[in-house]
């Protein structure tokens, strides 16, 4: 009776995306759940599905207990669901710590390795059906086996993943470690893969639809994050690392020389930004990229990059904070120190992907609009959807035409303005190495030529060409993400964004009518598409994964919104999940 | 040929009268005019500070930055453009209090270009406070009053120890001397630092004997590593004219292998 009852469970919660198995595995370090995990998540989308895995970590460096937290599912996702439905650990300790990042129910598999006992009183405590497997001893069948590869297919038998592109992932993965431990990895994942015959075919996934829309990509948000800055022309890099930013230099690293560019490692975040300030004033557009702690860090030279009109990009990957807080888990609490950090008026551009997939849009993006409208701009990505890996569809080829609008040699006599104040605000910039051009670039404030200024005059128009530049631009659709219709909106940003996605198809699907906001670009504001975009809305609810409301307090700054307006904001590191969203759109309804 | 003086952008500086950095911009505005350096080609960055206000005075391509980050904006500008001749200028204040960790690195980072730091012991454009070479028993700020009682910085020293491979110091005092040095330190490739004593008339009046008091820099000192380290040790600081200590490490650059086509990128993920 489980089988219909999970299968129901999956198809009614995501009507519009498909049927979806949600898989947890969990060990202490050196079990090799990550790799198994990463493995799964690639063999599913050889085999046509979608996936997206996270993982949790304690705060050791290395070791210590992990979890990586799978969802597979026919359709494209975008974040976790309700719950999950299997968690199998190859042993027990100090699971407690990430329990609640694994919500189980009475209808989830709980798998356990026999020589490991009982489930814990956290797990016992869900209902969860627990079933004890000898995942060690049937390794040990296999000379040279590991409990990891058991209990990969464990899990593939379990939800119905055939075995043959498992076999290509562990053919690529083992490439070059030998015929002999891809035979044994091979074997091992098949013992599993019978094992998993007892547990019964209630996790089956359904097969994939055909025909399959091509090849699919498996990539993590922080990779998106940098092949969209490549896409958009960054070629160099200044790299500081800080978790969980890293994983975007680390990648940038290796890819920068293919593409004519190149990353150096420096001594701390103000280098990083003041060494990009200096790259992309000599012409080569450029990009850190860092967490909460760094981006203060940078906020000083940020200006710098605003007064003297100098394009670059920072990607914050945002993590828990204030100060340390928690580097390895997820929150979209730097939002205020984005937008409002800078000293003085400091005009500049602030962009958010809503998924993983959009990592690689809106970093591109990004650099496209700081290239064009010579200002910094920040990118907030967090941890979430930096360090989810996902299986997904190519992504499109997107092409900006307009780049840096570079100064001309002036005609005899003629002196260079720099700063000259144009009518767009964007004035032509020359780069050294262009004869009778010379102009100092300055944080300062300086008239047209780039001397220094205290006057009342030069200053005022200074600061109306920067300010001007962004505000008259056109951003097109790009700004926000749209879709739904109805007098009901959901407003959200970021990460977020996949879960409102979720919820917004279970309430359509239950005839409700909503409309979904993602919005993109936070700064500079615009009001005026907003209120098109949301026309006729008379309620809205705002999510966002800051314990201090900090997007909700942002829209109420610069945007007009209904009497009727609620907030569903939480601190990190959970994620948000559907249900909790369609929980208060139903309370709204009952009042 | 092109003049010293065309290499003057006109600006008028905001130096006090009697400033030692007057003399600092007409050594290198001749130091400019000797190499014959097309004017486009140079890019003199800067962070805050009196003498930091240098870049807007020569006819070159300047960056006047933020208090402390000449170095890092010199080396990006630098590894993303080595076809340039990359300066950066500014003062004790800037290089080694709020700037220090970057000097530090920019002696072992070891990229071509050259670093003027205008040297007088205080903080002039903050109105006179004790900085990172002034000494221990200097009282004359307000902010300090008895003193700061902290050894003064040594940094021609700690250029050496850290790994810098061109060494000078020079005075203002003597222009033409202080060209030549430029000269030499533009031409070397690597990390060049040219401490410039620059006399401080307004906060640090005292400071006008030092045309009296300097000496030049022994030929035992400049032999090697030791000997320049030696005698960094034991000087008072104000022995100049001469290049303390070069040596030919080879320089840190970027290497950029080929341009390869962007969409190569995407067979990384395709499964």
């Amino acid at each position: 009776m489980m089988t219909t009852n999970i299968q129901d469970r999956n198809s009614a919660r995501l009507e519009g995306t498909g049927s979806s198995i949600s898989v947890a595995l969990a060990g202490s370090g050196g079990t090799g759940a990550i790799s198994a995990a990463t493995m799964l998540v690639d063999a599913a989308g050889k085999a046509q599905w979608y996936a997206l895995m996270t993982r949790s970590v304690g705060a050791q460096i290395r070791g210590g207990e992990t979890a990586a937290l799978i969802r597979f599912s026919t359709d494209p996702v975008a974040g976790h669901g309700d719950d999950f439905q299997v968690l199998l650990a190859f042993d027990w300790q100090n699971l407690e710590r990430f329990a609640s990042e694994i919500p189980l129910s009475a209808n989830s598999l709980v798998i356990g390795d026999l020589d490991h006992g009982a489930a814990p009183e956290v797990i016992a405590a869900t209902g969860a059906r627990y079933v004890g497997l000898p995942l060690k001893q049937l390794a040990r069948t296999i000379p040279g086996g590991r409990p990891n590869m058991v209990g990969m297919g464990v899990v593939a038998g379990l939800i119905g993943l055939p075995l043959e592109p498992l076999y290509s992932v562990l053919e690529n993965f083992f490439a070059d470690k030998g015929d002999k431990i891809l035979a044994v990895s091979k074997q091992t994942v098949a013992v599993g893969y019978e094992a998993a015959a007892a547990l019964g075919d209630e996790y089956r996934l359904p097969p994939a639809h055909t025909p399959s829309s091509g090849k699919r990509w498996s990539i993590s948000g922080n990779q998106a994050t940098g092949l969209g800055a490549l896409r958009g022309g960054i070629r160099f890099v200044a790299a500081y690392p800080i978790t969980p930013a890293t994983e975007v230099l680390e990648w940038m690293a290796g890819a920068l020389p293919g593409v004519g560019g190149a990353l150096v490692q420096v001594e701390d975040e103000l280098a990083a930004i003041n060494q990009i300030v200096g790259a992309s004033y000599g012409g080569t557009p450029a990009l850190t990229a860092t967490a909460g702690p760094g981006l203060s860090l940078m906020i000083e030279s940020l200006g710098l990059a605003v007064a003297a009109e100098v394009p670059l990009v920072v990607v914050d990957v945002m993590r828990g904070g204030p100060s340390t807080g928690i580097p390895a888990k997820s929150e979209q609490a730097d939002l205020n120190i984005a937008i409002y950090g800078l000293h003085g008026d400091a005009p500049h551009l602030v962009l958010a992907p809503n998924s993983v997939t959009d990592c690689i849009f809106t970093t591109q993006w990004a650099t496209h609009l700081s290239e064009t409208l010579q200002a910094p701009a920040i990118v907030l990505s967090d941890q979430y959807l930096g360090q989810t890996k996902a299986v997904l569809d190519r992504p499109p080829d997107i092409v900006f035409p307009t780049r840096r609008e570079l100064a001309s040699e002036p005609a005899d006599g003629r002196k260079y303005l720099r700063y000259a104040d144009t009518p767009s605000g964007v004035s032509p910039m020359a780069t050294p190495g262009m004869p009778g051009c010379q102009y100092t670039a300055d944080g300062l404030e300086h008239d047209q030529s780039g001397a220094p200024s205290s006057r009342a005059e030069d200053h005022l128009a200074q600061m109306n060409k920067r300010a001007r530049k962004l505000a008259d631009h056109d951003y097109g659709d790009y700004w926000a993400d749209l879709d739904g219709e109805g007098d009901l909106a959901i407003v959200t940003w970021g990460s977020s964004t996949g879960a409102v996605r979720e919820a917004a198809s279970r309430w359509r699907k239950e005839g409700g009518k909503v409309r979904v906001l993602s919005v993109r670009l936070l700064a500079p504001v615009q009001p005026e598409k907003f209120q098109q975009a949301l026309a006729g809305v008379s309620r809205i609810l705002v999510v966002e994964q800051s314990h201090g409301a900090q997007f909700y307090r942002y829209l109420r700054a610069y945007y007009d919104l209904p009497q009727q307006t609620r907030i569903l904001h939480q601190p990190g590191p959970l994620p948000f999940r559907p249900h909790q969203i369609c929980e208060q759109l139903s309370s709204w309804r009952a009042t | 040929m092109k003049d010293p003086d065309s290499y003057r952008s006109g600006v008028k500086p905001v130096w006090c009268p009697g400033c030692g950095d007057y003399s600092v911009l007409s050594a290198l505005t001749n130091a400019m005019s000797a190499l014959q350096l097309p004017p486009e080609q140079v890019a003199l960055i800067s962070g805050i500070g009196c003498s930091s206000r240098i870049p807007t005075y020569v006819n070159v391509y300047g960056f006047h930055g933020v208090h402390g980050r000449a170095l890092p904006l010199a080396t990006g500008l630098k590894l993303a453009r080595p076809d340039l001749t990359v300066l950066a200028a500014g003062g004790d204040g800037d290089g080694f209090s709020i700037g220090g960790n970057h000097f530090l690195h920019a002696c072992r980072r070891n990229v071509d270009m050259t670093y003027i730091i205008m040297d007088n012991e205080v903080y002039g454009m903050t109105k006179g406070q004790a900085s990172p070479t002034t000494a221990p028993d200097w009282t004359g700020s307000d902010l300090t009053p008895a003193g700061t009682g902290l050894t003064a910085f040594q940094p021609l020293l700690l250029a050496l120890v850290t790994g810098a491979n061109f060494i000078a110091r020079c005075f203002s005092g003597d222009p033409a001397n202080l060209a030549e040095i430029l000269v030499e330190a533009i031409r070397h490739p690597g990390f060049s630092v040219v401490q410039i004593l620059s006399p401080c008339p307004t906060f640090r009046p005292e400071q006008r004997q030092w045309k009296n008091q300097v000496r030049e820099i022994p030929d035992s000192a400049t032999a090697d590593f030791r000997s320049a380290a030696r005698f960094l040790m034991e000087d008072d600081g104000l022995s100049v004219g001469r290049i303390l200590y070069r040596t030919d490490r080879k320089p840190f650059a970027l290497s950029k292998n080929r341009r390869g086509d962007i969409s190569e990128l995407d067979m990384e993920f395709v499964l």
